[in-house]
């Protein structure tokens, strides 16, 4: 797990070692100004001796800019090398997730990957820089001061030795105990942020409702687990500090009264018990800092967990060894194709299809909710690779192309779509970056979105909102096909993606189609027969099988389901724009 | 969502980039902390000062311990132990209590700490609750999501630890001072002109640090926008391929990032050796001054008197470092108060309404309001002029006379509209998209409030109704279906918490939605997550329906679904729709052919103006606009 978070140290390493260099380095100074200032003190203010007290004072500025050099050294580098850290590991998140495959993608919720990406990186980013700055600094400043110790006096150092280890193993103690409940605080956190993702996502059916203050109950039940969880796991920290001084305090009697003894017995002087006592602080506050450490390391524990599971998830969708990044034409075949969407639950979404469709053909697809009509066409672009069976573009089977190739020439208007905020050419050019503003107006006239942009103040540079906030459906619908139009694809499916545009623009859409791009291969998913009926065959699906495939004509004939379909919305019943047959 | 069409404000990162007042901030929080943890703190305050004074016992008794104890055991023959253990156990007695108090005042500041961040959250959220839509139609959902998590995360350490610790080290500074100052003045002006030096420099590196500090956390919001958005249209950015340039432009953002928070705690770092070297230099101009002062003996200064002074230099800078230490975390907790503020700031929706719904029953031709459930309802209108109460019994006749509005007052976008309902008449909008639709419906129950003009609900001016109870009497199945986790039973009580299990079942087989919920593996008790992901888009159209049936409410808003529901579970939902609208003054933006014929009247809209009105019959033979809309001869739009 931190391997492949430390893995994203990358072009820090420098200033990662760097750091405890530093640090180290202003533990020296700060061991030697003591010295200096006892010396100032012994030989020459009480001496009397102001050229001694001028000379050590020299040295000591000059150990103090050596030490203020190193100290702010240390703190750049301590600085640069968790904040990029920090950044790397965004970036390594955001880079894996892009990776991600739509089975992937349905595993983690949106308000989890933003706390991963944010608050659990900003935890790694103030546990490595403390790391970076103590897990040298304190052990060595602690080594030092022991060694010392020992030098003077071993048994009395024992005391100090004994008392570091016994604290040692109670902080362990402490740490291991209230690291369990910082475990348990992020899925609190997810669960915070989702409530509140979900309030503002909703907010006008809470107004509608006046549910404000039921929301607000709803959301104080989150924020009071949270507060639950951390007063538990901070209850344990909370001995740290009287730990420390129980221990602090009973090293100084005891050093005190034994010190006492031995000096009446001769086998110590006082100036020895002095220096002792003075180590004694330097000794304990080295443990203090390291058990911060500790604590900012189990608290970070957690959220490590969290980011290497992004880090470490593959997408379950490989490129093939030798891609093929050019597909011959537009055909698709699908070969006894199962496919489910959890390999192991094995409850079929598609089973024993066999389809063949001939390049440039426009097929319609159409069946009730739940038959299936999405999971069939997700295959041909691979958004999800089949349980068993082949599905072949072009040809060849499609795990052969190169993702990348093979999505960009086969364009899906998916359902449930998004507009990104940023300026409709903005959002347009996502189908194809280097498209010219004649390009992008040209697949807006395609999909009869150019007559609504064109009254729009700012035209084509008109600001898009967040999810396309200030775009209507059926506006949303048709900015989202002239976006897959401009990836010139050889295969088009539209899922559902004129239920909103009223029946006359979605007929003018199709006759653009055919008379625009007739070698494009064209799917359409619809629910309206009058959107799939001049289609050149169609597609009946039932509980994930194929029911009926022929032309209009020949499925009124032999396929009831169709007819039923068909007859429904033939009388009277339809969309008010819908051209009606009767009246 | 159906967001206002027009807007033309950009979603952004909120909050300045830089801490404005810092010293104003940090007063509001503390005023905003104390309010509700003010004797917290003086007993926090008073063990504090408990536990310092023990630990200064023990220094006094470490500095005594030769002189006083083990000095005279050398000179006496047989050496008496008893003074030594007394001492020992006194002062053991001592470190007991000051143990006992940090071990008190940690634990309760932990309580100060997460109860500050529940209330701070907690406040956050209900005031957010009372923002107006166009808050929500304008802000980045990631960046406000932020404001709960990071932004609050800011203000834990400052107040577990660097509150305590300030104080803890003001006490001394301030006993350690007065020492000072009666050893020597000059010295000790010596001194404090050091400090006083420090503290400016300290004071140039909080400020610049504080300002990348606050660019930090407005970076930090502007990349949670970003992930949440594009997390959210993820499977959009598959299919396109997008990737790269997501990456791309995640780099730029989160370059940003890193560019603030490196300044930031760079500087911020550089403050502890800062304050420290500048500790050890000031020891040194002291030593040099007051020996100066000693050799020449200016005032009777000894030279024992410079050896003391010296060590209370050296205990007067350690604390003063330790505060300098704790500045990165108050600077910090700064700038994430500041967005914290910001949002509580933000101007809430503002209700001048008075008139109130009540349930009412009748007696002798009056209305007398109740407490109990009637099923009848009145306006309680209490006349500000004299006091006088009347009832108005709520019956949902609504009146748009010369209505105009504009999401900003410069572009408006819905003239002159007039409109008349009666009660229980079915109102049908028709148009092509953007011509205003969605537009009317927020005005009704004011999710925006108009520029000119008046809007009646039973003969009163709608800005007089108190909004939640105007709210309260309209329903609302929005096109697009916004579910909350919890049941199936919960999501529909959403319309009236109280609702027995029974009103729930009701409510469901009104909305054709028993059937379905009936098959599903938990029936009523299956949860729902995130947004009802489990359910078909039919399905949860049924529930929306059901939410707002079991509300029971006399006026209705609709904005029928243009959805991708197949033709049958259409059918179920038409059917439950229409049972829903019976008896009820429904306004409904209408795609079903069989909602418009059935409509009592149909105002035909084309950009922000009604153009044609009246039954599906008048208009057809008067062969205008929604005859071509009818006939499908002209495209909408």
């Amino acid at each position: 797990m931190l391997k492949s978070l430390a893995s994203q140290i990358k072009e820090f390493k420098k200033d990662s070692i760097l750091t405890p260099f530093c640090m180290i380095l202003e533990v020296i100074f700060e061991m030697v100004i003591p010295l200096l200032m006892a010396s100032m003190i012994d030989d020459g203010v009480e001496a009397g001796n102001l050229s001694h007290i001028y000379k050590v004072g020299v040295w000591m500025v000059a150990a103090a800019a050596c030490g203020l050099l190193s100290g702010t050294l240390g703190g750049w580098t301590a600085a640069r090398a968790s904040a990029g850290f920090a950044r790397n590991l965004r970036e390594a998140m955001f880079e894996n997730i892009q990776s991600f495959s739509f089975s992937n993608i349905d595993k983690f919720s949106t308000a989890g990957l933003v706390t991963r990406l944010t608050t659990d990186v900003t935890n790694i980013q103030n546990a490595y820089q403390m790391i970076l700055r103590m897990c040298f600094r304190a052990p060595f400043s602690m080594i030092c001061a022991m060694a010392m110790a020992f030098v003077i006096n071993g048994r009395l150092a024992a005391i100090y030795l004994a008392a570091v280890v016994i604290l040692g193993i109670l902080l362990f103690l402490i740490m291991t105990s209230a690291m369990k409940y910082f475990q348990q605080a992020f899925p609190k956190y997810d669960d915070m942020n989702a409530s509140v993702q979900e309030n503002v996502s909703a907010i006008r059916v809470v107004k509608a409702y006046v549910r404000e203050d039921h929301e607000t109950s709803k959301f104080k039940q989150a924020s009071q687990n949270i507060y639950d969880i951390f007063i538990k796991a901070e209850c344990n920290l909370v001995f740290n500090a009287p730990l420390m001084q129980i221990t602090v305090y009973t090293c100084i009697l005891l050093i005190s009264w034994q010190g006492a003894k031995m000096i009446v017995g001769g086998s110590l002087t006082t100036g020895e018990l002095m220096s002792l006592l003075t180590y004694c602080m330097n000794i304990l506050m080295s443990l203090m800092m390291l058990s911060m450490v500790f604590v900012m390391i189990s608290m970070s524990m957690a959220s490590a967990r969290r980011i290497a599971e992004v880090l470490d998830e593959t997408s379950d969708l490989a490129n093939p060894a030798q891609p093929v990044y050019q597909a011959e034409d537009g055909s698709i075949e699908f070969q006894n194709v199962d496919f489910a969407y959890h390999q192991e639950s094995g409850e079929p979404v598609l089973q024993q299809v066999n389809l063949n469709i001939r390049s440039g053909e426009t097929i319609g697809v159409i069946g009730g909710t739940g038959s299936a009509k999405t999971s069939l066409v997700n295959l041909i672009s691979r958004l999800y690779d089949v349980t068993a069976g082949n599905v072949l573009v072009g040809g060849r089977d499609v795990r052969e192309y190169d993702m990348e190739a093979l999505r960009n020439q086969v364009a899906v208007v998916l359902q449930k779509n998004v507009l990104f905020s940023g300026t409709i050419l903005e959002n347009l050019r996502w189908g194809n970056p280097s498209a010219t503003e004649e390009e992008c107006r040209h697949a807006c006239h395609l999909a009869c979105a150019d007559e609504f942009i064109e009254k729009m103040p700012d035209g084509y540079h008109t600001y898009i909102e967040q999810g396309g906030a200030n775009v209507s459906g059926g506006q949303k619908q048709r900015l989202c096909i002239a976006r897959a139009l401009l990836k010139k694809p050889k295969i088009l499916i539209l899922d559902d993606s004129t239920s909103a545009v009223d029946t006359a623009t979605d007929g003018k859409i199709r006759q653009a189609f055919a008379r625009e791009i007739p070698g494009t291969t064209k799917i359409i998913i619809a629910q309206r027969i009058s959107s799939v009926e001049s289609a050149d065959r169609i597609v009946v699906m039932e509980d994930g099988r194929v029911h009926g495939f022929g032309t209009h004509e020949q499925l009124l004939k032999d396929d009831e389901i169709y007819r039923e379909v068909y007859e429904s919305q033939t009388s009277g019943g339809g969309d008010f724009d819908e051209k009606a047959g009767e009246d | 969502m159906a967001g206002p069409k027009g807007i033309s404000a950009r979603v952004r990162a909120k909050g300045a980039a830089h801490v404005e007042n810092p010293g104003k901030v940090f007063l509001r929080l503390m005023k905003y902390i104390l309010q509700n943890y003010l004797i917290h703190y003086i007993v926090v305050a008073v063990l504090i000062f408990i536990s310092v004074l023990a630990n200064v016992q023990g220094t006094l008794f470490m500095r005594n311990l030769i002189d006083e104890y083990i000095t005279p055991m050398l000179l006496a023959q047989s050496p008496d132990f008893t003074p030594l253990s007394g001492a020992v156990a006194r002062v053991a007695g001592l470190y007991g209590v000051g143990v006992v108090s940090t071990f008190a005042y940690n634990r309760i500041l932990i309580n100060v700490t997460q109860g500050t961040l529940r209330r701070f959250r907690d406040d956050l959220f209900t005031h957010m609750q009372r923002l107006p839509i166009s808050y929500f139609d304008t802000h980045a959902h990631g960046d406000l999501m932020s404001v709960y998590t990071n932004d609050a995360d800011t203000l834990r350490q400052m107040i577990s630890q660097s509150m305590p610790q300030v104080f803890n080290s003001m006490i001394t500074i301030v006993s350690v001072l007065i020492s000072m100052l009666i050893l020597n003045v000059p010295l000790t002006l010596i001194t404090l002109v050091m400090v006083s030096v420090m503290l400016f420099v300290s004071k140039k590196l909080v400020g610049t640090s504080g300002t990348f500090f606050a660019r930090q956390q407005k970076d930090l919001g502007a990349v949670n926008g970003f992930i949440e958005e594009m997390m959210n249209g993820q499977k959009v950015v598959k299919v396109f391929c997008h990737e790269k340039e997501n990456i791309e432009n995640f780099r730029r953002i989160n370059n940003q990032l890193f560019d603030s928070a490196n300044k930031a705690h760079a500087f911020a770092n550089m403050l502890g050796p800062v304050s420290m070297q500048m500790g050890n230099i000031s020891y040194v101009v002291c030593a040099i001054a007051g020996s100066v002062l000693a050799l020449n003996g200016v005032g009777g200064f000894t030279l024992g008197g410079l050896a003391s002074f010296l060590a209370f230099n050296r205990s007067f800078n350690m604390p003063i470092n330790q505060v300098s230490q704790q500045f990165n975390a108050i600077v910090m907790a700064m700038a994430g108060a500041q967005r914290m503020f910001a949002l509580m700031d933000e101007e809430p929706e503002i209700d001048q309404g008075y008139v109130v719904l009540v349930n009412v029953r009748e007696e002798n031709g009056r209305l007398i309001e109740t407490q109990e459930r009637t099923g009848r309802w009145a306006w309680k209108h209490t006349h500000q002029a004299d006091g006088s109460v009347d009832y108005v019994e709520v019956k949902g006749d609504v009146v748009f006379d010369g209505v105009d509005f504009g999401y900003d007052d410069r572009k408006i976008v819905l003239h002159d509209v007039k409109l008349y309902a009666t009660p229980g008449q079915k109102i049908a909008f028709v148009g092509s998209t953007g011509a205003g639709k969605t537009t009317i419906t927020n005005l009704i129950n004011r999710f925006y409030d108009i520029q000119d003009g008046k809007i009646r609900y039973d003969g009163i001016n709608v800005n007089k109704i108190k909004k939640d109870d105007l709210r309260r009497s309209l329903g609302m199945v929005l096109q697009d279906t916004h579910l909350f986790t919890g049941t199936v039973a919960d999501n529909i009580r959403y319309g009236k918490l109280d609702a027995s299990d029974e009103e729930v079942i009701a409510a469901a087989r009104l909305a054709n939605a028993d059937g379905f919920i009936r098959r599903l593996p938990e029936g009523y008790d299956t949860l729902l997550t995130g947004d009802g992901a489990n359910l078909s888009q039919g399905q949860r159209q049924l529930l929306a329906i059901a939410r707002a049936a079991i509300a029971d409410p006399p006026v209705l808003i609709l904005d029928e679904a243009t959805s991708s529901i197949d033709t049958r579970t259409e059918r179920i939902v038409q059917d439950g729709m229409d049972k829903l609208m019976q008896g009820r003054t429904t306004f409904v933006i209408a795609h079903r052919l069989s909602t418009v014929k059935n409509a009592d009247c149909i105002m035909v809209l084309e950009q922000g103006r009604i153009i044609e009105r009246g039954t599906h019959q008048e208009l057809i033979d008067q062969k205008g606009r929604y005859y071509q809309l009818y006939t499908g001869n002209l495209q909408a739009d």
